[in-house]
């Protein structure tokens, strides 16, 4: 007799308690519930109150706004890659690496080939995706840990950045190139003090958002799904409405929208569809789940394991002609620590170490999590081996908040 | 004079009676088998006598050695000479012989540094015990696992056993280490060492018990002494039981022959050289249940597994028709594609995505069908798992709900469902109703029933012998890989079925 089996059953059979006993405790409990999922959004919100705060205001400038968003595009670009990765219950050790190694190949093509700056970029995204295939194929089909492959791809692309770079650096890029990293989109609709077109673009954002969370939520009341009450749902979207019209009246009023932020933005809603409306998506969560369960359902694990990493090695490239662009040089220290900052973004943003659990919007909010601990600490002058301790300890706190509110509802 | 006595034991787990006033007499220097089937409650009296469930946790009084004992772990009752072998033996397969032989009970020298020339010597006589010819330096993986049995037996030599339990002892062994392994018990006998086997295995019990208790339901039947020990008085105790009213009525209505397997062979994965699946034929007709009988460790889960998708097994060959026509089931993927859908004996780690909602567990195995344009249509999907949670009686308060929180019976629905989405032709159910209580287990059969109705084919593979003789409209007996017999089931009573499960190839 199994009874491990009895007592799993006994546990359960009482499990499943209704929280919403009586109406003002089960309102409650769904704002609760609520605040734990978006906890991560608030957590955001804290920071950034605080540090402006302690920046006298400095952190919400328009000219600062502007650099968080150039300064951590790369590492948010590359959080969408690594916590899919995560998520499938893998790691990746090598994307900075590979963001340096990327950025020295695209130097040569650009600057010394003087190659049009548009096939650079493709071919660089090109041998990024090849990377990742490489790696892909010793973790799907070899079946080696990611942890060691990429630690080893760690060491040779890092290697292979230097051998390309031969012992110097690589510079000045084309100014279209450079865009990717500096540029700005502004003035379309003329010049005036502060920028239409950013405005604009801020308010096209809104009424998306508004739009798209009104559709979801009759699409669900259609098929006589739950949903949540819509004063809460008014009151959010009024929140993040608020927050995007802030930003863009930032950004309008310095030098308009950061072409790097639409990359971003591009990449998160592409993303966030493929992770929540695809197949692919959902064997990813599938495989992060319970991998025996998914290859018993007909899951092709080794494929989506092998694509994941293909994807991976793209972003990778993607953030390294960024960080590229940014610095107007191809260097032998660039990308250093990029993974690491990656993953902790991942991990802030509520991904689980076990892999099943984390969100594309979870892990940008993550990264922005660190990058204004990152600019915040900065602006205050604090050192930098500081800043390294109290990201250490951010990231710490945030796994060990997790841990502990799943172990106190049970999950 | 009794080494042993176990006294109006009862071991209760929530819900759930386990053991019920067992009592266990067991004399200084004998063999004692104990048979039931599988779930009679053997195990966990073991685990009350060993200490895994520690005293207090369960009523009676166990006596060794005239006195009174209660032992809080396994270590309390080790200390006192009592060992327990398991059936899944708990050696660490990348340290020698020796190293496992005195693990946690290293042989140190003064400084108390372990002493690897006396470890070694040591075990090298231990392993002469048993009749082990390796080198103690040899590592547990290069070793089978009869010789690992006996390193098992070795290491409770070590630490001066008194009374020896064995766990289904051959139950993954083959023959000649089986034999061997009996002979050994018997010469332990002979030097003293008193031994508990538990088996279903009639014949070996014949061979070595002196005495045998029979427990069912968690109550002791009977106590036999070796004389008056028969095969069919030990079927008619382990069996005999109610069967009415347990099962809801079911008229087949059966049709064309829709699966047909031939020849199929599967070798152990990682110990390509043992036969594991042999040469198993079986059909199964539209709206018919075939049930499979076996004990545990006769391959009934490997062959479906191997069936599905090649899922287990290495070096297999067969073939496998879908009404008349050959297909191939290589992957899981192709398996599902034409027609086969296997439920697993073990949800929680081969069935379900635990952090993952009802939904999203139904949808799994049949993502394809929810596209739109490239996109899985959500609303679709929480109406299609909306509908599997009404159908199935899944006790949630909606689709969102987490499969790892429900109870093991809604969770087999949920199952169920994800495989009943994929609209299989034949559904393969291993153990469809393990760790579920009573009532659910009636909702499963109905739901068997309800899909044998709708035309599709069911294989039931199933340890509870009436369950099975319950639900099925025919029966195949597995014994060590190989049918040993088909019947109708008009003619499959407990007793001719146990025979065939029961029954060894020719030695």
């Amino acid at each position: 007799m199994s009874n491990t089996d009895l007592k799993n059953d006994s546990t359960a059979a009482g499990g499943l308690v209704n929280p919403a006993d009586n109406k003002f405790t089960g309102w409650l409990s769904n704002v609760l519930a609520d605040l734990g999922k978006n906890g991560i959004f608030i957590a955001l919100i804290a920071v950034v109150v605080l540090f402006a705060f302690l920046t006298d205001g400095i952190l919400l400038r328009p000219q600062n706004i502007s650099n968080l968003v150039v300064q951590n595009g790369y590492i948010l670009v590359l959080a969408i890659g690594m916590v899919m990765v995560i998520i499938a219950g893998h790691i990746d050790l090598s994307v900075g690496s590979v963001a340096a190694f990327i950025g020295a190949v695209s130097g040569v093509f650009a600057v010394q080939w003087g190659l049009p700056w548009w096939l650079a970029i493709i071919l660089s995204l090109i041998i990024g995706a090849l990377v990742g295939a490489w790696q892909g194929f010793w973790i799907a089909f070899v079946g080696i840990p990611a942890f060691i492959v990429t630690l080893a791809g760690m060491l040779i692309f890092r290697g292979l950045a230097l051998v390309v770079l031969g012992n110097a650096n690589i510079g000045s890029f084309p100014t279209e190139y450079r865009a990717l990293g500096n540029g700005f989109l502004s003035g379309i609709f003329g010049e005036a003090d502060i920028d239409v077109f950013t405005l604009v673009i801020g308010a096209i954002a809104i009424v998306a958002l508004v739009v798209q969370q009104l559709r979801t939520r009759a699409g669900r009341l259609k098929y006589g799904q739950e949903v949540e009450p819509l004063v809460w749902l008014v009151a959010k979207l009024v929140l993040i409405s608020a927050v995007i019209a802030f930003f863009a009246y930032s950004l309008a009023s310095y030098k308009g929208v950061p072409v790097t932020l639409i990359v971003l933005a591009i990449l998160v809603l592409a993303y966030g569809v493929v992770m929540n409306r695809t197949v692919f998506g959902r064997h990813i969560y599938a495989i992060g789940g319970n991998r025996h369960a998914a290859e018993l359902s007909g899951i092709k694990t080794r494929r989506v394991d092998f694509w994941l990493f293909v994807n991976m090695g793209f972003l990778a490239a993607l953030a390294g002609l960024i960080f590229t662009a940014r610095l107007n040089l191809a260097g032998p220290k660039a990308g250093d620590g990029f993974e690491l900052e990656a993953i902790s973004a991942a991990f802030i943003g509520g991904a689980a170490v076990q892999g099943g659990v984390g969100t594309i919007g979870g892990a940008i909010i993550g990264g922005l999590i660190i990058g204004v601990l990152n600019n915040g600490m900065s602006i205050m002058g604090i050192g930098i081996e500081w800043q390294q301790a109290v990201k250490g300890l951010v990231l710490l706190l945030a796994v060990a908040f997790d841990v502990y509110n799943k172990r106190r509802t049970g999950n | 004079m009794n080494i042993l006595e176990m006294r109006g034991i009862t071991k209760t787990f929530p819900g759930v009676k386990a053991l019920s006033n067992v009592n266990l007499a067991v004399a200084r220097g004998e063999v004692h088998a104990i048979c039931g089937e599988n779930g009679a409650g053997k195990s966990t009296l073991m685990k009350v006598l060993s200490g895994v469930y520690p005293h207090g946790s369960y009523d009676g009084a166990i006596v060794f050695e005239g006195e009174e004992v209660a032992f809080k772990n396994l270590r309390d009752s080790e200390a006192k000479g009592i060992v327990i072998i398991h059936q899944e033996l708990a050696l660490s397969p990348y340290l020698s012989i020796a190293e496992n032989i005195f693990l946690n009970n290293e042989r140190r020298n003064a400084l108390g540094l372990i002493d690897w020339n006396h470890t070694n010597f040591e075990a090298a006589k231990l392993l002469e015990r048993v009749g082990l010819r390796d080198n103690p330096t040899t590592k547990i993986n290069q070793i089978g696992v009869g010789k690992q049995q006996l390193v098992e037996i070795a290491k409770a030599l070590s630490k001066e056993v008194k009374l020896l339990i064995l766990d289904e002892p051959t139950a993954a062994l083959n023959d000649e280490d089986s034999a061997h392994l009996l002979d050994l018990i018997l010469q332990l006998k002979a030097q003293g060492i008193t031994s508990i086997i538990i088996s279903h295995k009639l014949n070996e019990i014949k061979k070595i018990a002196d005495t045998v208790t029979v427990i069912r339901d968690g109550k002791t039947i009977e106590t036999i002494a070796k004389d008056d020990v028969t095969e069919d008085r030990i079927i008619k105790d382990m069996v005999g039981r109610d069967l009415e009213h347990r099962y809801p009525d079911h008229e087949p209505n059966i049709g064309e022959e829709l699966l047909r397997v031939e020849h199929w062979t599967a070798h152990h994965p990682q110990d390509p050289s043992r036969v594991v699946v042999d040469d198993v034929s079986i059909t199964v007709r539209a709206g018919e249940i075939v049930g499979i009988a076996g004990l545990m460790g006769a391959g009934r889960t490997e062959f479906a597994m191997s069936l599905f998708g090649h899922s287990y097994g290495s070096r297999i060959s067969g073939k496998v028709f879908m009404r008349g026509k050959e297909i191939k089931t290589r992957t899981v993927s192709e398996a599902i594609a034409n027609g086969l859908a296997y439920a697993t004996e073990d949800r929680k780690t081969y069935g379900l995505n635990l952090i993952e909602d009802i939904k999203r567990n139904i949808s799994m195995a049949s993502l394809k069908k929810l596209e739109k344009a490239g996109l899985v249509d959500d609303n679709e999907e929480y109406k299609v798992a909306n509908d599997f949670r009404r159908d199935m009686n899944i006790k949630a308060p909606n689709v969102l709900a987490k499969t790892g929180k429900l109870s093991g019976g809604n969770q087999q629905k949920v199952v169920l469902s994800k495989w009943i989405y994929s609209d299989p032709d034949v559904l393969i159910l291993d153990e469809p109703t393990r760790g579920i209580d009573v009532g659910a287990k009636y909702e499963i059969y109905t739901i068997i029933n309800r899909l044998a109705a709708q035309g599709k084919g069911i294989i039931v593979i199933s340890s509870e012998l009436p369950e099975l003789l319950g639900i099925s409209d025919r029966v195949y007996a597995l014994s060590e890989g190989r049918i040993t017999g088909e019947l109708p089931i008009e003619q499959a009573t407990p007793e001719s079925v146990l025979k065939l499960m029961t029954m060894e190839k020719a030695r």
